[in-house]
This record gives structure tokens, C-alpha cells and sequence, in this order.
């Protein structure tokens, strides 16, 4: 029988703190904690005896003084006397809204590119090429400016709608675009409407059931179903129906020429078209290059094993393709949505008033307070920044593939 | 290769005078290039042909073909009595007549061993979701790993998912089958589980066109073998007079050089 | 039963033939690359019909008819009659705002002389083909593009340059010791040579080949954008290296604050951090110290560009097999020997596709400091050239002409980094 010794225990020598594996990886560590307290500590001493600070001192009362200035997009009700929290919370939800709106926009852009790009149609491969090498070789900045320039200046001005010789119309005599923006119709919601909205969800809900039971009748009983069709009269027809049958509680405001501008409808600011605009095209560009790299990451094997057992191609893309190629697409997808998010702080340029130009423009500027408005406009993105990528990692470990 | 001539004792299975597949005069250009040259093979029902060959021979080209998976220019191949045309009917009817197996494997990677085996009998044949288990848990019976079928294909080794490919293809019943190397990828241990796969398979009459270079397997189970270089077919005999006796410079120097070492 | 007659041998070898005349040519070609099916045509149709729109009708009479050579819009507009066509005179009369903002008219040649020495620079890094030796123009090129464009006595760039190299001197005697003694001790060395060469020069150094000093409010236009975007992507590269190395490390302490950077940095818009460099750093920074605005904007930058380099690097190394450390270890080298002879060089390697990618998206945003009233490219045009009577209402040919700047630069270095991805293919195998 043989025994292990311990090595025998020798007794600390501080040269060991160095050389010795054991303490090593600890005295490197503390001497690093050191350093970046001395670091932290340095600027911290800076900043206490800075004149300016020293005089105004940190405080975030601030954000409860009335705000006095005006924001043109108001998703919530907000006017000058409220105060700097909640014009910051207006330009948060301005924020949230052209980002929400760009992701959607540049995903359908994005798709419909990637997968042209791959089309066997030379032409068509080209132009998108074109497009997407276009878009992502020159700053986001200049398109949104590009484009900016192009509604407020290219487009007709209100008055150009008007009297006789008018040298500008109306789209369908619903939609007038102008320089001041996007002049739309305004739904009226009267006493009825909400069971027409209701319908119009029901039903969506009611297309991805039946869809579900097309896949079960199939499993079952070998019988497949149409489910485009269906959809589609689904999709319209319930809604429509109720629509009539509640005596039209829905109607549309159009907008009207009044005096030199219009009135009535909707106005869709140029400021918001042109980020919203230049925002999708650009990371539809880059969203474009995912599609690409994941449609083509599924070898050519798996489509032609697929075709061998004799799976049409529509079927081929739906049961084999798109669910692997999704898994490659969505990891770059959503943190091209988180790249959209941050751009999207490029509003100030145009005006747009998002959350950089309220708490990060206006109030900085009328309250004087920039270190608070900077921590709580990078708190803000932060946060949107941590549970974009808190989504991201419960779908990859969702979706991983099962390997050895 | 690795077998002793005692242990081939050669398979005896009927050949039926039934025409499984026709091909008369068959051509097909990469762009300008010349893959295969007037073409013209009789595959009756029952036969094993074995198709050997230097790489870029065309010989994997020569099977695609067949399935509709490469296009030819000239010629006409018919299958089963179908004759193969751009018409998508045709291509359907041929393809679930025909099984194929590949070099790759090129099983589905996010659906498992079973769902693998159902995926194409559901949607093409439209055979009920329990019905097609039950066919598909049958054929990877037959193929020994039926208690690997919930597992993912990447969670098997090379020749468990060669296996696995087989029994997919076997669940849409096909009347022949083809095999596209299906051992070249495989380390050499298990090349002999796919073997004797195919062997079993061969037992049963299966109507089989085989591109590999294991001579062994074509001694034992061919009744055919054909030797293709340049993109036509320069020999084909029965194993025993291939191997023996090869009447080609081309055919001699290629068994030399497999058989050599 | 199956014939017997089975055998059959080729005598003669079939030539290899010309494909059918359907199957190949022009008319080939076009059927199977744009007329395949219906749709296909109608996407040709519609294509072939926007290209039609916007080359002939849209762009072509705009440049057709431009005018190059009027004072202002005005007189464009006379010009034109009413007709489509681009007032190009803003760009004859202003490049030299657009390309050096208000840097003094006579010194040009000097950021133009740096400009060509970044090319000399940067040649031998990008194309391993090229003689070794030029290396010594990409070591030198830092100290003499800050002598050409900020001027000033030679004196300071070439103390700064003598201290890195009596440091590197001292490092490379010390680093068969320890990595760490030579570090610290290249380090303290180059410091007290700075301190002692900033005793000794004194607040006003003697004037020893001294260009005009230029005051870096003075640089803008693009060349502010080249040199934003080249100082910073250059300083970040070696601390993306520390912190990606940090992030890989495993010391908990050194791990954790290498990912909060990283996290922080890259969670945030690049907006937030330049209004830092505008309004905040001042606060933090020694309050007699007066750094000017380029500086705060360059460290700002600095730090946005190492995190994502150091995502990169951090990518290259978790790419390196496993076999490659222990490897390392086995051989009996310490960590800073593993990491500089074995796993960094190799790592780097991949990482180079990466590492210009985020160049590009560097270059492109270095446009964002015109947010913060400096003027870059952008920033002269939405300033001081619209905002003159002569030029206000230009749009198109001025955010044209950026735009086709910074799209020739950026597709040249992504077409680079496509090239050297297929070579360092080719390398691998």
C-alpha cells in the first residue's frame, strides 16, 4: 500500500506572493484593484476641485422644474410648463418609437434585399449589390441629412396644392406629401370601434390556430389543407364584416387645405421620415449582408437531400432552410436592432426630439446640469442595450444545436 | 479491399427482365466543359451496379442525373417508364421512386433521427404523423440504432448517420436506390456498419446503383461494375472478369492503383 | 434472367464535344440569367425600367448640365433657366474647406505630405509583400505627421520618440528577466526621459525646425475625419489587446472590469460619449491641464474603438484551437511569452478581417463629432458653406460629394479586407 505525501508544507515567504501560481494570480490581481482605485480616485479629486462643479455641485432636482420648451411630437399629452422629466419621458418614447418603427422597416427592407441579392436573376443581384454596398460604405449621418434634404426640400410646399393651377395633388386625395411632412388620414374611433379592433386581433389569432390545425389534420390523417387562401379571407374578410354589420364606427379625417397649410388628418414631421427612413435603409443594408451569409451557410447538401426525398422547393425552404438559417440570421440581427436603437440618437441632427435632443440637448442645455442628463441618457440606452442582449442569449441557448 | 476471397462468397439474387432505369445517349456540359460523353446504361430490376472510377470521372455527375439533381443536355433518361424532363411532375414521380444516399450524409441537422425518417412521408407522401413513426422506426430497426431516434444527428458518429441517411430514404418506400460514396467520409471502423447496411439491402433485391471504391463490397454484392474515366463509360463487366481479367489499359491502371498497396 | 452479354469495352476514347448551340452564348445566357420564369422577367422589366429613371432621367441631366464655374447659386440658377442640373461651382469654389477646413492656405502641402507618407505608412502593414524595412516609415510617420500638421518645433515630437525608444531599449534588456520587470521598467525609463526632456525644453522650446503652429480648431474639413479616425483606430488597437486579453483572463478581478468596460462602452451610442468629450471630461480632468476639444474627442473615441476591437480580438482568440495554448504551456513559456510569440500573432491574424470592419464603421462615424459644433466634412457643410448667402439652399452636390468620399474610401478598405480574407484563406491550408 502506498501512501501520497503532501508536499511537504512550506512556510510563506513573500517571494512567493510573485512566483509561486498559488498567490500569484492574487498579488497581480490586487495590484490591478489598486491601480484602478488610484485611477478612479485621481479623476474623482479632479472633479471635486473643478471651479464649475464646486459651484453647482450634483443634483437632479432639476428634472422636477417645469421644462419651458416645446417638443413637436408628442405621443403622450406634454406642453412647456411640465417638467423636465416628462419632456425627457416624451423623448424617450419618440426614441422607442422611430426605433420600433426602423427595426420593422429595415427587417422587411433587409429580408426582401438579402434574399434578392441571392436570386438567380442577374440583374436583380446586382442592384442589390449596389443598393447594400451603398448603404453600408457612407456614414448613416450623411443619409439621414440626404434624405432630410430630400422632404424638406425636393417636395412641394403646402401652398403649391392649392387653387386652380395647382402644381402639386394629393395622392389618392388622402395623402399629401409636402415639406413640412406627411399629411395622412386620421382614424376616428367612435362608440362601437373597439369590437371591430377586436375582430380585426381575433382573427390574426384565428389564422395562426388554423394554421396549427393544418399541421395537425396533416399529422393525423395525411390530409394537407390550403392555408394561403384561407388566410388571406381570414384576414380580411371577419373584420370587414363587422366593420358593416356595426354601422361603420371607424372613419377617416382627411386632411384639408386650409389657408397655406393643411389641417385635419395626421402630420407626419419630415424630421421623423427622414431618420425613420434613412435609419431602415441603412441597417437594412447590413441586415441584408446577414440574410445573405445565413441562407448561405446551409450547404447546398441539405437542400439537395431534402430534394432527393422529393420535398418541392417552397417546402424545402420552409421545413429545412428557414429554420436552420434563422438560427444564423437572429444573434446579427437583433444587435443590428440594438445598433438602429443607437443610432437612432442621431435625431438631433434633423430635430427629431428623441431622448438626446430633450434630456440630451434642451434640458442639458437650459438646466446646465451635463454630468446628470449624460449618466441618465447613458443609463437609458444602457438599459435598452442590456435586455436586447438579456433577449439574445435566451434565444441562443434556446436554439442551439444539439451536438456531442 | 480488406476481405480474403474465401469470405466473398458471391450474393446470388434474382435479375428480373423488368427495365428499372434507361439511359440512351446521354450528355452534359459544365459550361463548355465535357462531363459525360454519350452515356448509354440498361439498369434491369434486381441489379447492383457498382460505378468506379478516378476522381472527376463523372461518375457522381453520372448519378445526380438520374435523380434530377443535375440537369442533362442530351439524351434521355427514363426511370420506372418516366421519362425525365424539366416537367416538375416528372421530377416528383422520379424522385420518390428513387432514394439516394450522399457522401455527406446531409441529414438535417435541427430535427431529430426520427423526425429526419417522417419529415419527407408526411409532406410528400402525406402518410399520417403516427404511421410514418411506426414505417420509419421499422427501417432504423433495420439499421440497428433504433434507440438513437430522439437524438439530434450531430449527437451520432459518422456511420450511425450514415446509417440513419439509409433508413430516411428507405421510408419513402423507393424501388432503387443510389449511393454517392457513401463510405468516403467515414473513419475506417465504421465503414464496415454501412457495408453491411447496404449488403442487407442488396439481399432483399433492392434495385441499387453504387459509386464507391470498395472493391470488396463490389466482389461480394455487384453483379455489375463499371468503370468510367474521362466521362464515359470505357468497361463494365461482371465482378469476377473485372477484377481477373480487365480488358482496358485505363480499366488496368486504375486497379493497380487501388488494389496495389 | 439478365443478358449475358453484359461486357463491354471502350476502344476509342470519345472527344470531348462543343456544347449545343442552345446551351450556350449570349442568348443563353440571357434566358437563363434574366428571363428564367415569370417573375424573374417582370423583375428584369422593372429593374431595366428604374435604372432607365434614375440614370437618365435622374442623375445624367443633373451632372450633364452641371455648372462648375459660377461665385454662387444665383448665378447657377440664371445659368440653368429652369432646366435640371447641378450648381458644381460649390465644390470648385470650397474644396478647400470641404477637404482642410480652415487650416492656413499656404501650409496645405503639409497635411498633404503627411497624407502621402500614411500611405508610405501603411503599405508595408497592409501588404505582407512589401520590403520589410519600410516598417521604419510606419514607426517614424506618427511624430513627423504631428510635427507637419500641428507644427511647431521638431523638438517635442522627437523627445517623445527618443523616450519610446530609450524605453524599448531598456525593455528588451529586461524582458529576458520578466515581461513584467521589462515593461515597468521600459515604462518608468521613457517617463523620467519625458520629464526630464519637458524640464529642460521648458514652456517655450527653442524654435529648431519649426513650422507655423496650427491650432487644432483650425483642422477640420476631412482631413479632420482622417485624422480622428487614424489616431484613434491606431491608439486602440494595443488597448483592444489588453482588454481583450483582460476579458480571456482568469483573474476574476481583471475579467470583471474588462467586461463592464466593454459592455458599458459598446451599450451606449457613440453620441453620448463625444457630449462627454464635449461637456463632461472637462470635469474630470486636472482643472489647470486645458485640453482642447480634439484631444477629449480623440480619448473618447480611443475608448469607443477599443471595446469593439476588443470584442474582435476576443473573437480571434477563442477561434485559435485549444491545442495552440497547451501547446504553449507544454513548451514551458509564461503567460506574456505564450501570449507575444504564440497566441497573439496568431489570433491577430484572423481578427484582421474584423479589425477593418470596425475601421470602416470607425471612419464613418468620426462624421458624428459635427454634432458637437466641430467641422468635419459634414460639419463645414451644414456650418460655414450653407450658411453663406451665396451657397444656402445647396444640398444634393455637397452631401453627394461627401457621400462619394466617404464611399470610395470605405469600399476601398472593405474590398482590402475581402482580399486579404481570401489570402490568409489560402495561407491556412
Amino acid at each position: 500500500m502506498t501512501t501520497i505525501t503532501d508536499p511537504p508544507q512550506e512556510s510563506f515567504r513573500l517571494s512567493m506572493l510573485l512566483n509561486d501560481t498559488r498567490y500569484r494570480s492574487y498579488t497581480l490581481q490586487f495590484i490591478a484593484l489598486i491601480l484602478i482605485c488610484l485611477f478612479f480616485a485621481w479623476l474623482i479629486s479632479n472633479a471635486l476641485r473643478n471651479p464649475t462643479l464646486q459651484e453647482i455641485g450634483i443634483s437632479f432636482a432639476f428634472l422636477g422644474e417645469a421644462a419651458n420648451y416645446d417638443i413637436n411630437q408628442r405621443p403622450i399629452p406634454y406642453d412647456s410648463q411640465d417638467t423636465h422629466l416628462r419632456a425627457s419621458f416624451v423623448g424617450v418614447l419618440n426614441t422607442l418609437i422611430v426605433a420600433f418603427l426602423g427595426c420593422i422597416m429595415a427587417t422587411i427592407l433587409g429580408v426582401i434585399a438579402g434574399v434578392l441579392r441571392l436570386s438567380n436573376n442577374w440583374i436583380v443581384a446586382r442592384l442589390m449589390a449596389i443598393y447594400v454596398e451603398a448603404f453600408r460604405n457612407v456614414p448613416v449621418l450623411i443619409w439621414i441629412l440626404i434624405i432630410f434634404s430630400i422632404v424638406s426640400n425636393a417636395l412641394p410646399a403646402p401652398r403649391a396644392f392649392r387653387g386652380e393651377d395647382a402644381t402639386a395633388s394629393m395622392l389618392f386625395d388622402a395623402f399629401a406629401f409636402t415639406n413640412r411632412g406627411i399629411y395622412m388620414p386620421k382614424p376616428i374611433w367612435e362608440p362601437g370601434s373597439m369590437v371591430v379592433v377586436l375582430t380585426f386581433f381575433a382573427s390574426i389569432f384565428a389564422i395562426w390556430a388554423y394554421r396549427r390545425y393544418a399541421t395537425k389534420l396533416l399529422y393525423d390523417t395525411g390530409r394537407l389543407l390550403p392555408t394561403f387562401w384561407p388566410s388571406i379571407g381570414i384576414f380580411f374578410l371577419p373584420t370587414l364584416i363587422i366593420f358593416f354589420i356595426m354601422g361603420q364606427p371607424i372613419s377617416l379625417e382627411y386632411p384639408e387645405l386650409k389657408g397655406f397649410n393643411f389641417g385635419g388628418g395626421v402630420q407626419v414631421r419630415g424630421s421623423f421620415i427622414a431618420l425613420w427612413l434613412a435609419l431602415s435603409i441603412y441597417t437594412g443594408a447590413f441586415i441584408a449582408e446577414n440574410v445573405r451569409a445565413g441562407i448561405q451557410a446551409i450547404s447546398k447538401g441539405q437542400t439537395e437531400a431534402a430534394a432527393s426525398l422529393g420535398l418541392r422547393p417552397n417546402r424545402i425552404m420552409n421545413l429545412v432552410v428557414l429554420p436552420q438559417a434563422l438560427r444564423v440570421i437572429i444573434p446579427p440581427l437583433i444587435s443590428q436592432y440594438l445598433n438602429l436603437t443607437k443610432n437612432s440618437s442621431l435625431a438631433i441632427a434633423v430635430g427629431y426630439m428623441d431622448v438626446t435632443g430633450t434630456l440630451g440637448g434642451i434640458t442639458l442645455n437650459q438646466s446646465g446640469r451635463a454630468l446628470e442628463c449624460i449618466l441618465l441618457l447613458m443609463l437609458f440606452y444602457l438599459t435598452i442595450s442590456l435586455a436586447i442582449s438579456a433577449v439574445m442569449n435566451v434565444y441562443n441557448n434556446a436554439v442551439k444545436l444539439k451536438e456531442r | 479491399m480488406a476481405m480474403t476471397d474465401d469470405a466473398i462468397a458471391h450474393m446470388d439474387a434474382k435479375v428480373s427482365d423488368e427495365v428499372a432505369i434507361s439511359i440512351e445517349n446521354m450528355n452534359k456540359w459544365y459550361g463548355t466543359f465535357h462531363v459525360l460523353r454519350d452515356i448509354d446504361l440498361t439498369v434491369y430490376r434486381g441489379e447492383r451496379i457498382v460505378i468506379c472510377g478516378p476522381s472527376g470521372s463523372g461518375k457522381s455527375t453520372l448519378i445526380r442525373c438520374i435523380n434530377a439533381l443535375e440537369e442533362h443536355q442530351k439524351g434521355a433518361i427514363t426511370v420506372d417508364g418516366t421519362l425525365l424532363s424539366s416537367d416538375i411532375k416528372n421530377i416528383d414521380t422520379i424522385r420518390s421512386e428513387v432514394g439516394m444516399v450522399f457522401q455527406h450524409f446531409n441529414l438535417f441537422p435541427h430535427l431529430t433521427i426520427l423526425e429526419n425518417c417522417t419529415l419527407a412521408p408526411i409532406w410528400v407522401r402525406k402518410i399520417p404523423k403516427k404511421e410514418a413513426e411506426e414505417t420509419a422506426m421499422h427501417f432504423l430497426t433495420k439499421v440497428k440504432i433504433p434507440e438513437q431516434a430522439n437524438k439530434y444527428p450531430g449527437q451520432l458518429s459518422g456511420g450511425q448517420q450514415q446509417r440513419v441517411a439509409i433508413a430516411r430514404s428507405l421510408c419513402m418506400r423507393p424501388r432503387i436506390m443510389l449511393f454517392d460514396e457513401p463510405t468516403s467520409a467515414l473513419d475506417p471502423e465504421m465503414i464496415k456498419e454501412v457495408l453491411d447496411t447496404m449488403i442487407e439491402l442488396a439481399e432483399e433485391g433492392m434495385t441499387m446503383l453504387c459509386v464507391t471504391h470498395e472493391m470488396g463490397f463490389a466482389r461480394q454484392v455487384a453483379n455489375r461494375v463499371i468503370f468510367m474515366d474521362d466521362g464515359q463509360i470505357v468497361e463494365q463487366n461482371e465482378p469476377e472478369e473485372f477484377f481477373m481479367n480487365p480488358k482496358s489499359d485505363r480499366t488496368k491502371l486504375f486497379l493497380s492503383q487501388i488494389l496495389g498497396h | 434472367m439478365s443478358d449475358t452479354s453484359v461486357a463491354f469495352v471502350r476502344t476509342e476514347s470519345i472527344p470531348p464535344s462543343a456544347p449545343p448551340t442552345a446551351e450556350s452564348g449570349v442568348i443563353k445566357w440571357v434566358r437563363e440569367n434574366l428571363f428564367s420564369s415569370v417573375t424573374n422577367s417582370i423583375l428584369t422589366v422593372l429593374s431595366l425600367l428604374a435604372i432607365y429613371y434614375f440614370v437618365f432621367q435622374l442623375v445624367g441631366p443633373w451632372v450633364a448640365n452641371g455648372i462648375w464655374d459660377t461665385d454662387s447659386r444665383r448665378e447657377c440658377l440664371e445659368r440653368l433657366q429652369g432646366e435640371t442640373g447641378g450648381c458644381f461651382s460649390v465644390l470648385t469654389q470650397r474644396w478647400h474647406q470641404l477637404i482642410f477646413g480652415r487650416y492656413p492656405l499656404d501650409a496645405y502641402w503639409r497635411p498633404t505630405t503627411a497624407f502621402i507618407l500614411m500611405i508610405v505608412a501603411f503599405a508595408p502593414v497592409l501588404f505582407a509583400s512589401l520590403p520589410r524595412q519600410l516598417l521604419i516609415v510606419t514607426g517614424l510617420f506618427p511624430f513627423i505627421a504631428y510635427w507637419l500638421i500641428w507644427g511647431g518645433t521638431i523638438l517635442s515630437p522627437l523627445s517623445v520618440l527618443v523616450g519610446i525608444i530609450l524605453g524599448y531599449v531598456v525593455y528588451s534588456r529586461l524582458v529576458d528577466r520578466s515581461f513584467a520587470t521589462g515593461f515597468v521598467g521600459g515604462i518608468l525609463v521613457a517617463v523620467a526621459f519625458w520629464m526630464i526632456a519637458g524640464l529642460v525644453l521648458g514652456e517655450n522650446p527653442p524654435a529648431i525646425l519649426a513650422l507655423p503652429e496650427v491650432e487644432s480648431r483650425d483642422i477640420g474639413g476631412f482631413m479632420l475625419n482622417m485624422v480622428i479616425g487614424v489616431v484613434c483606430l491606431s491608439l486602440s488597437l494595443p488597448f483592444g489587446i489588453a482588454l481583450a486579453l483582460g476579458r480571456q483572463s482568469s483573474m476574476p478581478i481583471i475579467k470583471f472590469f474588462s467586461v463592464i468596460f466593454i459592455e458599458f462602452i459598446r451599450g451606449v451610442p457613440l453620441i453620448t460619449l463625444l457630449f462627454v468629450a464635449s461637456v463632461v471630461l472637462a470635469y474630470f480632468l486636472p482643472p489647470q491641464a486645458n485640453f482642447d476639444i480634439i484631444v477629449r474627442v480623440m480619448i473618447m473615441v480611443t475608448l469607443f474603438a477599443s471595446a469593439y476591437i476588443a470584442e474582435v480580438i476576443r473573437g480571434g482568440l477563442a477561434a485559435l484551437p485549444r491545442g495552440q495554448y497547451e501547446a504553449a504551456d507544454s513548451l514551458g513559456l509564461d503567460y506574456a511569452q505564450s501570449m507575444r510569440l504564440i497566441i497573439l500573432p496568431q489570433a491577430l491574424k484572423i481578427s484582421i478581417p474584423g479589425i477593418v470592419n470596425v475601421a470602416v464603421g470607425l471612419f464613418k462615424d468620426t462624421t458624428l463629432v459635427s454634432v458637437i459644433s466641430m467641422f468635419d466634412l459634414v460639419g463645414m457643410i451644414r456650418g460655414p458653406i450653407v450658411s453663406t448667402t451665396d451657397w444656402q439652399g445647396i444640398y444634393w452636390e455637397l452631401y453627394g460629394f461627401a457621400a462619394l468620399l466617404f464611399f470610395v474610401c470605405c469600399y476601398g478598405i472593405s474590398q482590402y479586407s475581402q482580399w486579404l480574407e481570401r489570402q490568409l484563406q489560402t495561407d491556412h491550408r
